[in-house]
């Protein structure tokens, strides 16, 4: 490897090896490594819906890719400067992901005739077979060096060949002028008090894979990037399910109603509720239903009972959910659904990445039902949504969809902490107690009608699922009256336009072509986008949060570009829905269904077919 | 105990009841109505903390005729919606009103799943053996055999005892009335009400229009209920029949019907009746039993104390809030792993 003499402006890493070799902890512990160092990270984690698939098979390899960089990292990338292969699976099922010039790490001991048969591959040679040769190839006897490492080590052979993720990571330390500090201070926090001799192990190997770089002339920096220009202050990384569970937390906090959730466990949005059942201590109740609908409907008791309640699923989960999401709407109770898309139709693809649901959340229920669907679009700003569609749901009086994919809630990226006093506040209309008799949908000019508790003195009132009266909420087959209320309930969600900001965009108002994305594609798209700018394209960015209601200006946006294209994980279902909105524009349509987000490159290729 | 100086008038709403002239459900109505200034003052609970949540069917309707909290959901998911209410605020007192098929048929994995948690609900569960309101399909209790809207030749599926449904869960409270018997539902409520944990109370209801008299072999009347059911009562003899001369005795693994003074039967032999044992095996038995081979139980079958979810969910977050050094948004967000540029 040649001395690299200036710093690069992002590099990306994929580390990959069987389910079981610890790639996850791997890529953690460098991302974090390298947030600490001042870059900008976005990591994205490939791994396989079978927990431990057969040892040594494509069909069990596990992936974290991170890439850093100094500026402009929306997105963990679409190929990798370092490939770290733990086995030759790995390899197999990563060769679509390298860089011309990429790096590759192997563990050599892994190239044995057993690895490369399960691995299925035709001939004995699997860097050959793979036409791998021109790469730039570090075979690392890893396995051997690791045990070597531990000979003094108390621990068993098996324990011992566990810590070879870290010998990767010691390697991969080095390449990159990075300090093996943190990766240090996670193991002997982890394991130090409980289990010194695996902490000690671990730590002797990340040196010892440090070690081995410098000894074999690895170039010290061939893979360093300058530090991001972040703004100053205090950051932590996090991902988007993580930062979804703590929007619902801090929404509770400023509305002052103490949080709910009723979950059923589902990939890819089970740890929303397992977060949540962490913190008790903020006054967080979760019940892990015994099924989905169960989820909903322990979270609409909830609700009803007067806690800000919320039930979080995926896509086949929505589903089971539409009958008590109408029961919602009907009641008038905040509630908040988060679906993490997920592909499908059915079980589909349960660990990668879709936006397939959109139409689910906007029309899947029986009768006229509308429901505020509001999108996050990277793995931090789901904290924000969160919050935003716990502000709706509480002061509008309706559930609401949240929608996030499997991409940004498995993929993480360094976020600067807010402050809750900067938070707006939540005034949720909270009915008093009264002496006159309560009329449950009496509204404000709003249409809002106000939250009545159990438990207040003179609220007592009945509802439920039955069409209500306009007035007094009592049971009304009027025809007249469902239509008064059919009317009532889609112009309350239409009259949230006035709460939520006007759309922005990225790039001049007018111009030859407008990107439209929604959701968790924002990082590749704006990554696209703003290459294309600076080559001098005509090409702006509009990335939709907010997609029922829509936000007032976006007509006027799609108004200044001659042509409109839509990019979104499905087969057109954000296009389709603008294209009946607003059918004075023709929304193009850019698709894709593979289970994985954008790449940069297939973006710009489109962007490219369109302005030519 | 408190005195609230309610009566069934306080807890009348002022919506017609629309019921059927002669359905069951008029007289559990009328018992609830009865129980509950009752309950008020026995659990020092004011008016405003009953909440009435149930699912669909006739006897779901029955929420719009209390004048309390209440909320008419969807069908068989009132026990979900409700564990939700009472885990929310436990110092409500919630009732759910459901029917077979609401809570046995669509519903059966909440209703389950409730009574295992132990949620401190009272569930009143309106037997009929039919759906009513869809006018006329055999249920998940309907008799093997009968002839129905949806079964014309006769029904091939065996029905539920929900008694042994319920105890099969390990319902920690598990007690069964006639419609006609008000006096006896209205004391089998406030038993239901004062136990904490998930309280299911079956009523025999009889539906004039779809199934009339399916209960009648032994509940037609007052003659007829003294001979062929058995009021169960814990720490008395498991006597029935209008002499209390027909009790239950224990033979093998089967209960047997026995007469006093009879084939060497003394009041010795009688069995007691034990709401309080942890043990399932003989309430199962006595729930299972069915007329004319073994009178029907009613009263508290089974009646026993263990935690309740929804108390237990609350100790657990006050608990972790006194030993949690994260007592706010800023201190969570601030926690673990942060870094400073």
């Amino acid at each position: 490897m040649e001395q690299q003499n200036s710093l690069l402006k992002d590099v990306v890493i994929r580390f990959s090896g069987d389910s079981g070799d610890g790639m996850q902890l791997t890529g953690t512990l460098f991302s974090e490594t390298s947030a600490l160092a001042g870059n900008a990270i976005s990591t994205f984690p490939d791994y396989p819906a079978e927990i431990r698939a057969p040892q040594g098979t494509v069909a069990g390899v596990s992936g974290f890719q991170v890439h850093f960089g100094s500026a402009g990292i929306t997105n963990p990338g679409d190929k990798c400067d370092v490939l770290v292969a733990m086995n030759p699976a790995a390899l197999k099922a990563n060769v679509a992901f390298l860089k011309q010039d990429a790096t590759i790490i192997i563990d050599g001991d892994s190239i044995t005739a057993d690895n490369i048969a399960k691995a299925s591959f035709a001939t004995d040679n699997p860097l050959a077979e793979l036409e791998l040769l021109d790469r730039n190839i570090i075979i690392a006897r890893i396995t051997t060096m690791t045990k070597e490492a531990l000979s003094d080590s108390a621990l068993d052979n098996k324990a011992k060949v566990k810590c070879k993720n870290m010998f990767a990571l010691g390697i991969c330390l080095y390449i990159t002028d990075r300090t093996t500090a943190h990766a240090h201070d996670y193991i002997n926090a982890k394991f130090g008090r409980k289990n010194p001799a695996v902490a000690e192990a671990n730590n002797l190997v990340i040196e010892a894979g440090y070690n081995y770089a410098a000894n074999n002339h690895l170039s010290h920096n061939a893979y360093a990037v300058e530090p991001a220009g972040l703004p100053k202050g205090k950051y932590r990384t996090i991902n988007g399910n993580v930062a979804t569970a703590w929007g619902f937390i801090a929404a509770s906090e400023k509305s002052s109603r103490p949080l709910f959730c009723g979950s059923y466990p589902i990939t890819p949005a089970t740890v929303i509720l397992e977060e949540l059942a962490k913190h008790k201590s903020l006054g967080v109740k979760t019940v892990q239903a015994e099924d989905e609908i169960a989820g909903i409907c322990t979270a609409v008791g909830a609700a009803y009972a007067g806690n800000f309640a919320v039930t979080t699923t995926s896509g086949p989960g929505l589903s089971l959910k539409s009958e008590a999401l109408g029961l919602a709407v009907m009641a008038e109770l905040p509630l908040v659904v988060v679906d993490v898309q997920r592909g499908g139709p059915s079980t589909g693809l349960p660990t990668k990445t879709e936006q397939s649901d959109l139409l689910q959340a906007l029309y899947g229920r029986n009768g006229e039902c509308p429901v505020p669907v509001i999108a996050a679009s990277t793995p931090s700003d789901c904290f924000k949504y969160a919050f935003e569609a716990s502000k709706i749901a509480m002061e509008h009086m309706t559930p609401v969809v949240l929608l996030t994919d499997g991409f940004i809630a498995n993929s993480s990226e360094a976020w600067a902490i807010p402050k809750m006093a900067d938070m707006p506040a939540i005034n949720p209309p909270i009915a008093e107690s009264s002496e006159q008799t309560f009329m449950p949908y009496r509204r404000d000019s709003r249409h809002v009608r106000s939250w009545a508790f159990p438990g207040v003195k003179g609220l007592e009132h009945r509802i439920g699922g039955l069409e209500k009266h306009f007035a007094t909420g009592n049971i009304s087959y009027e025809p007249a009256n469902h239509a008064l209320m059919v009317a009532t309930r889609a112009a309350k969600v239409a009259a949230i336009v006035e709460d939520i900001p006007l759309q922005s965009i990225m790039g001049q108002a007018t111009g030859e072509l407008l990107v439209v994305g929604w959701g968790g594609t924002r990082g590749h798209i704006e990554s696209a986008v703003s290459q294309m700018q600076t080559m001098g394209f005509a090409v702006s960015h509009c990335h939709l949060n907010y997609l029922n209601p829509l936000p007032k200006n976006v007509e006027q946006i799609f108004a200044g570009f001659k042509r409109i294209l839509v990019c979104e994980l499905n087969e057109g279902q954000a296009a389709s829905y603008l294209q009946g909105l607003f059918p004075q524009f023709v929304f193009e349509r850019f698709n894709k269904v593979e289970g994985q987000p954008f790449t940069v490159a297939e973006l710009l290729n489109a962007f490219n077919e369109k302005l030519s | 105990m408190a005195e609230y100086k309610y009566t069934p008038e306080s807890f009348k709403s002022d919506q017609q009841v629309k019921w059927c002239a002669g359905c069951g459900d008029h007289a559990v109505l009328n018992a609830v109505q009865r129980a509950l200034p009752e309950v008020a003052d026995a659990l020092d609970k004011p008016h405003e903390k009953f909440v009435f949540i149930s699912g669909i069917g006739c006897s779901s309707r029955f929420i719009y005729y209390m004048r309390t909290f209440g909320f008419h959901t969807i069908h068989g998911r009132a026990a979900a919606v409700a564990t939700g209410v009472k885990v929310a605020n436990p110092d409500l007192s919630v009732w759910v009103c459901t029917g077979d098929g609401d809570s046995l048929a669509i519903g059966g994995n909440h209703f389950i799943h409730a009574i295992r948690r132990n949620v401190d609900l009272n569930i009143i569960l309106f037997n009929n053996e039919i759906y009513g309101l869809t006018k006329g399909q055999y249920s998940p209790t309907t008799k093997l055999g009968t002839i129905t809207k949806t079964s014309p030749y006769g029904t091939v599926e065996h029905p539920f005892n929900p008694g042994e449904l319920a105890i099969g869960a390990k319902a920690t409270f598990f007690a069964r009335t006639v419609d006609a018997e008000v006096i006896l539902t209205k004391e089998l409520l406030v038993e239901a009400a004062k136990h904490r944990g998930t309280s299911v109370v079956e009523a025999l209801v009889n539906c004039m229009i779809f199934n009339n008299k399916t209960h009648a072999s032994f509940a037609a009347d007052k003659a007829t209920r003294a001979e062929n059911t058995i009021t169960l009562r814990h720490g008395e003899k498991m006597l029935f029949g209008a002499n209390k001369d027909k009790g239950l005795v224990l033979e093998g693994l089967k209960l047997k019907v026995v007469t006093v003074g009879e084939d060497g039967y003394t009041i010795d032999d009688i069995l007691t009746h034990d709401a309080h044992t942890e043990d399932t095996t003989l309430h199962c038995m006595l729930a299972a039993m069915k007329y004319p081979e073994y009178p029907v139980a009613l009263g508290v079958i089974r009646s026993v104390e263990t935690p309740c979810y929804d108390t237990e969910v609350e100790a657990q977050v006050k608990s972790v809030k006194g030993s949690s050094n994260i007592q706010c948004m800023d201190d969570l967000l601030n926690s673990g792993e942060t870094f400073t540029l």
